[in-house]
């Protein structure tokens, strides 16, 4: 058993050393893609991934279909991403991405991989935003609409939702602490993917991404 | 505080109960109405049990369990009402249902006493409206379970006198708890954003994305909440799920709080949550917070 690391440009889900990147071995059975361009790195060495127990390639808001084909396709692959929010560090959930025709033992195999380096697993179905993007973007863009609205203060929006259920910090905080911008890219992105009305960026993200790219032009 | 010394709740469900620990906790006298004598054993019942685990864990003193009890009466006559300062219901979410009681109420209870309402959903300004005394009446939300936790949404209605919402502000205070001020718009802060995240996670079961255990391991792990979205949804319980979105839909015409389908089908299949032993997950015990 083991995994190899094929490095593919810069890891969101790894961007420097982790004990995940550190247990891989040359010798390893099955296939870790990381960085951006892991779906392409996948196309170029699918010949030599036939044979692993389990090739992983991490995905950044597309779908794993995109690489590996929808209806059929290898029964070793599975996608992945380590969730971060905005200018966060990388969180221990990774999201591992499988498809109809994806072998049990291949999801079990990269799961046991991820785990043993500390990090916790969640098994998805290949949809836009996954898990937490595909539930937290509409509450994010509620909640900064309702702000616009005047529903409460954003320290009190904040308060209510910490108090009332536990939350380790409010939306509107959290939001402005790890970067309005990047909610507007990735809930954006969903809107494109899905169609639907609630992914549509909300005015402050909106007005946070046109400053962002104004003052990094 | 000054001013308010009795506190009527009237309601002795598991939202009333709670909220009448939480006046009895702060010392108030306080009279539970309901239209039921085996509810109210029930709810003296929970109130001791829990005022006395209080003592054991050290958060009161020997003794002061049984000292609080005595401030705690039931009962069934609205007339024992006239004694009260504020009285806060917490009765179905039935407009007409609160226009009833708020209008008996006023007829009983002196000048002074100021109404609450803890509606989760129904507008302030319409309970007020039909309560006979519109200046006297506010929003008090209180979150479940009221006696462990902290957050009162408090909300003015259009005709709520500054007076009075500055009172039961005190009051919320002076009972040991976080007011917040939103404004009387459906749902407040909580209800608005919680509603439709439920029905967002229960149609992304519905829609295949992942397995209920999958997205409470997500949601924890990704966001740091203590509880999974779906732990949460089997102790709110589907019957309450259901009512909550219709209600909010109603008033809202808001997509995502329409009633997912799930929800129906699951409710057909007396799969409710931890009071049927089985929702999104299967349970063994369905014992209430802090009993």
């Amino acid at each position: 058993m083991g995994y190899q690391i094929i490095q593919c440009g810069d890891s969101s889900s790894f961007p420097y050393s982790h004990a995940f990147l550190e247990a891989a071995s040359e010798q390893g059975d099955s296939l870790v893609l990381i960085g951006r361009d892991a779906g392409s790195g996948w196309l170029e060495s699918a010949a030599a991934s036939e044979s692993a127990v389990f090739v992983a390639i991490e995905l950044g808001m597309e779908c794993l279909g995109e690489h590996i084909g929808e209806d059929d396709g290898p029964a070793n692959a599975v996608g992945f991403a380590r969730f971060r929010l905005g200018d966060d560090e990388p969180t221990k959930l990774v999201e591992l991405v499988k498809k109809p025709y994806t072998d049990d033992s291949a999801i079990q195999a990269a799961r046991a991989a991820f785990e043993a380096a500390g990090l916790v697993v969640a098994v998805c179905n290949d949809f836009p935003g996954r898990i937490i993007n595909r539930l937290v973007r509409p509450y994010y863009n509620a909640a900064l609409r309702r702000l616009d609205e005047g529903l409460a203060s954003a320290a009190d929006m904040d308060k209510t939702l910490c108090l009332g259920l536990g939350y380790p910090e409010g939306p509107i905080s959290l939001l402005n602490r790890t970067g309005l911008h990047h909610h507007y890219a990735v809930t954006q992105a969903l809107y494109e993917a899905l169609g639907q009305e609630p992914y549509a960026p909300a005015r402050r993200a909106r007005v946070a991404w046109v400053r962002h790219n104004r003052e990094n032009t | 505080m000054s001013g308010i010394k009795t506190v009527g709740v009237v309601g002795s469900g598991t939202m009333g109960t709670g909220i009448a620990i939480v006046a009895v906790r702060a010392g108030f006298r306080t009279i539970v109405l309901d239209t039921r004598e085996d509810a109210l054993e029930h709810a003296r019942g929970q109130a001791a049990a829990f005022l006395a685990k209080s003592v054991a864990r050290g958060k009161l003193k020997e003794g002061r369990d049984v000292e609080l009890m005595q401030q705690w009466k039931g009962t069934t006559s609205m007339r024992d009402m006239a004694e009260c300062d504020v009285v806060i219901e917490a009765v179905f979410e039935d407009l007409k249902v609160k226009h009833d009681l708020f209008s008996k109420l006023d007829e009983i209870c002196p000048e002074h006493t100021l109404f609450a309402s803890n509606t989760s959903t129904i507008s302030i300004t319409e309970i007020a409206g039909g309560s006979g005394r519109p200046d006297r009446l506010a929003g008090m939300h209180f979150c479940l379970p009221a006696q462990l936790m902290k957050l009162v949404e408090m909300s003015a209605g259009l005709t709520t006198s500054e007076e009075t919402f500055s009172t039961l502000w005190r009051f919320c205070e002076a009972m040991g708890q976080k007011p917040v001020r939103t404004r009387d718009t459906p749902g407040f802060i909580l209800n608005y954003f919680l509603i439709p995240w439920h029905n967002d996670v229960i149609n992304m079961i519905d829609q295949g994305v992942a397995d209920p255990a999958d997205i409470d391991i997500a949601v924890k792990t990704a966001l740091g909440y203590p509880l999974g979205p779906l732990e949460l949804l089997d102790m709110v319980g589907m019957d309450t799920q259901k009512l909550l979105s219709e209600a909010m839909h109603g008033l809202t015409n808001e997509p995502r709080a329409a009633c997912p389908p799930l929800v129906k089908r699951m409710i057909g299949a007396g799969t409710l949550g931890r009071k049927t032993g089985a929702g999104f997950h299967t349970y063994e015990s369905n014992k209430i917070f802090g009993a």
